[in-house]
């Protein structure tokens, strides 16, 4: 009887070892969501979130004079963010693989000095993959102080795999106030 | 381990430290059922202010900041306070009583999952009395509204999520060992109530989500706290995000509150319409594809959020798939009432409303998975009709059916039916006057969590709010239907209704204290 009790106790807490497994399991698996989930916008460009600097390679440099495609630009500052910020020119006609170089503008208006960051995204979203940029101020964060205006770089080109459907596309920049996050903080954080 | 029981103690413990201390599977059932009723009242006196300065149009009685708070405290305590603690709550009491055990697997670990509920809410609710004022953000927290914009609160909720998911986790571990291992001889799982299935299934959700959930709210503590970006744009993270997960979970836990539903519904109809279940080797797949369904639909939450339009047509289907088990479910209900001798008391009649309304409220679903017409129907007052339709007469209406099915058994008395039969009706009326206009108002495109409307809501609205409060204040009859049966009554046989089979109706009316110390057996 004492035995088929001990069996009982064992076989319980077999059950519940493996269930408190699974439910740890479980909290992992949703950290593992985020990871996953930058993957599989990168593999759909879902989002439309860009890739990082572009390594320019010799391959790049074909460009297929046969195709032009136009490139818009906007800028829409977040919630809070007091900057003028704003393409130099709202729209651009370029063949893939042409290397071209446009700018923004930003000024802060305001009495502080102020850390800001640029988010890009592009529409439409199976394009994303196809902007590359090798050169972009959102590569870092701006640093403006009061009533400082800058003029901002981005180099990129379309590639030439660009999907045949595709003869207009929207490179958009959102303005984040990141002046708290780097509060204290000399060094800069690179985001994409 | 401990699940040892000192033999030669047979009554309750007397006074506060009965309940404090009690490991009693029926003891730890009653106090989640009234903990859950208090919740609900208190979820409920929420939608009432809600309902209240919905009445007119134009700013009565709160300002937009509290309206938010009620709208996202509504949500939350009737959730996680009312609905799953009610389930619990008839899990502890019947799971051991249906399959022949004499107690629950891990009676240690139950009292300490009731327990920290309390704790969880009073941390929840104490926000409401602090400067920042309670979560504003809707009971779906959406980052950043959630963390960038939240008031300094934010950090209560967060761990208040952390202790209801930590005693839903603990629940759940605790039913599926005792289904698993405290079955009586003879109970094959295929021979297990459905009540004990559903159950079955949905601990397994339970353990499979609500670690997710932790892991979201964890996420928002590092962000707000600690200087991380998962949510955060501005530091390379994504708002969108925060849906996938939060939905995730969100998703099968719509599953969690409906599926112990199924398993009342499909005891009490075939009782009272005296004949077998129809089809329950069906049921028992059709819950088991429910749940896997669930897991994979869940960004039909998220149709406007710009998702690719492969990803919007996989979640269309796979959501409008569901409706297939669910289809078979109804089907069975039917047919099982179908040339049956059926007799309308209470429990039957909150069935059939339960069987009638929540289809209503599966048909708007199938409305909201159609992804081009979501667009049309998102964030408006059709979604919470719709999702008002399945869980106030879909769980809540099952809670209460179970609710007078098993009082004769939990207190040995019989309920004044009459009194029941009204509180029936007022409900039944009250919640169709409260949630029907409102899918009109949806499709007229009123938003969702306004506290102000365009006037020509205005009808609609006055109507929503007078059936709020007939709804709203018949639960008082209720909790005095369910004291006056505690008190006394005309007394229970043990069978109790005339159709009832099963093993719970083997024990005498009360329940004794300790029941099947020694396990029947199971033909």
């Amino acid at each position: 009887m004492a035995n088929k009790a001990d069996q009982h106790q064992t076989s319980l807490g077999r059950t519940v070892a493996k269930l408190g497994l699974a439910a740890a399991g479980m909290f992992a698996f949703g950290f593992l969501l985020v990871p996953l989930y930058d993957v599989f916008c990168e593999i759909t460009g879902l989002n439309g979130k860009t890739g990082g600097r572009y390594e320019y390679t010799e391959s790049d440099v074909i460009v297929d004079e046969s195709r032009q495609v136009i490139v818009q630009f906007t800028a829409s500052n977040n919630a809070g963010m007091s900057w003028e910020f704003r393409p130099m020119q709202s729209q651009i006609t370029v063949h893939p693989g042409e290397l071209v170089e446009v700018k923004y503008y930003a000024r802060n208006p305001t009495g502080e000095r102020m850390i800001a960051q640029a988010i890009p995204s592009v529409v439409p979203f199976k394009s994303a993959d196809y902007l590359h940029k090798t050169e972009c101020f959102c590569f870092t964060q701006q640093v403006l102080e009061a009533g400082e205006e800058v003029e901002m770089p981005l180099l990129f080109f379309v590639d030439r795999d660009l999907p045949k459907d595709v003869s207009k596309m929207t490179l958009s920049y959102t303005l984040f106030d990141v002046t708290q996050n780097f509060a204290g903080k000399g060094n800069t954080l690179s985001a994409n | 381990m401990a699940t040892g029981h000192d033999d030669h103690h047979h009554g309750p413990a007397k006074g506060i430290t009965r309940w404090l201390y009690t490991t009693n599977h029926k003891d730890i059932g009653s106090m989640y059922l009234w903990f859950s009723f208090a919740m609900f009242l208190l979820g409920g006196t929420f939608a009432l202010v809600i309902r209240a300065e919905l009445f007119q149009p134009g700013l009565q009685f709160v300002d937009p900041n509290f309206f938010n708070q009620m709208t996202t405290m509504h949500g939350l305590v009737m959730v996680f306070g009312a609905v799953m603690p009610a389930f619990v709550g008839l899990a502890n009491w019947m799971i051991p009583l249906m399959i022949g055990a004499p107690d629950m697997a891990l009676p240690r670990m139950n009292n300490w999952s009731f327990w920290i509920l309390p704790f969880a809410f009073a941390l929840l609710a104490s926000t409401l009395f602090m400067e920042a004022g309670a979560p504003n953000f809707g009971w779906t927290f959406y980052a950043p509204l959630s963390t960038t914009y939240a008031p300094s609160t934010v950090t209560f909720f967060i761990f208040a999520i952390h202790i209801m998911g930590a005693s839903s986790i603990m629940g759940a571990i605790n039913i599926i060992a005792t289904i698993q291992n405290l079955r009586a001889p003879g109970m094959t799982y295929m021979k297990m109530p459905l009540f004990v299935w559903t159950w079955l299934i949905t601990a397994y959700l339970l353990i499979a989500v609500m670690p997710v959930l932790a892991g979201v709210v964890t996420m928002m503590l590092f962000d707000i706290h600690f200087g991380t970006s998962f949510f955060n744009a501005a530091g390379g993270g994504d708002p969108v995000l925060f849906q996938h997960v939060f939905w995730f979970f969100g998703h099968p836990e719509v599953y969690i509150m409906i599926l112990p539903a199924f398993g009342v519904i499909s005891e009490i109809v075939p009782t009272f319409s005296r004949k077998k279940l129809f089809g329950y080797d069906s049921m028992v797949y059709a819950t088991s594809s429910i749940a896997f369904l669930s897991f994979i639909v869940w960004a039909h939450h998220m149709f406007t959020t710009g998702m690719p339009l492969a990803g919007e047509l996989f979640f269309m289907y796979a959501t409008m798939l569901i409706a297939v088990p669910t289809g078979v479910k109804v089907f069975n209900w039917v047919t099982t009432m179908f040339k049956g001798s059926i007799t309308f008391e209470t429990p039957m009649l909150f069935a059939i409303a339960f069987v009638v309304l929540f289809t209503c409220g599966g048909f708007t679903g199938l409305m909201l998975s159609i992804a081009p017409a979501d667009f049309q129907y998102h964030d408006t007052y059709f979604v919470v009709a719709h999702f008002h339709y399945v869980l106030v007469p879909g769980a809540v209406f099952s809670i209460m059916a179970a609710v007078y099915y098993w009082l004769p058994k939990w207190t040995g008395n019989m309920y004044d039916e009459n009194l029941g039969r009204l509180h029936f009706w007022l409900s039944f009326i009250g919640i169709n006057i409260l949630f029907f206009p409102q899918h009109f108002l949806g499709l007229a495109g009123m938003p969702r969590r306004i506290p102000d409307y365009a006037l020509q809501f205005a009808d609609f609205n006055m109507i929503s709010s007078i059936g709020a409060f007939i709804f709203g204040f018949s639960q008082l009859l209720f909790l005095f239907i369910v004291i006056k049966t505690v008190k006394g009554g005309k007394k229970a046989t043990a069978e109790v209704w005339e159709g009832s089979h099963g093993l719970e109706w083997t024990v005498p009316s009360p329940a004794p204290y300790h029941t099947f110390s020694t396990p029947p057996v199971v033909k």
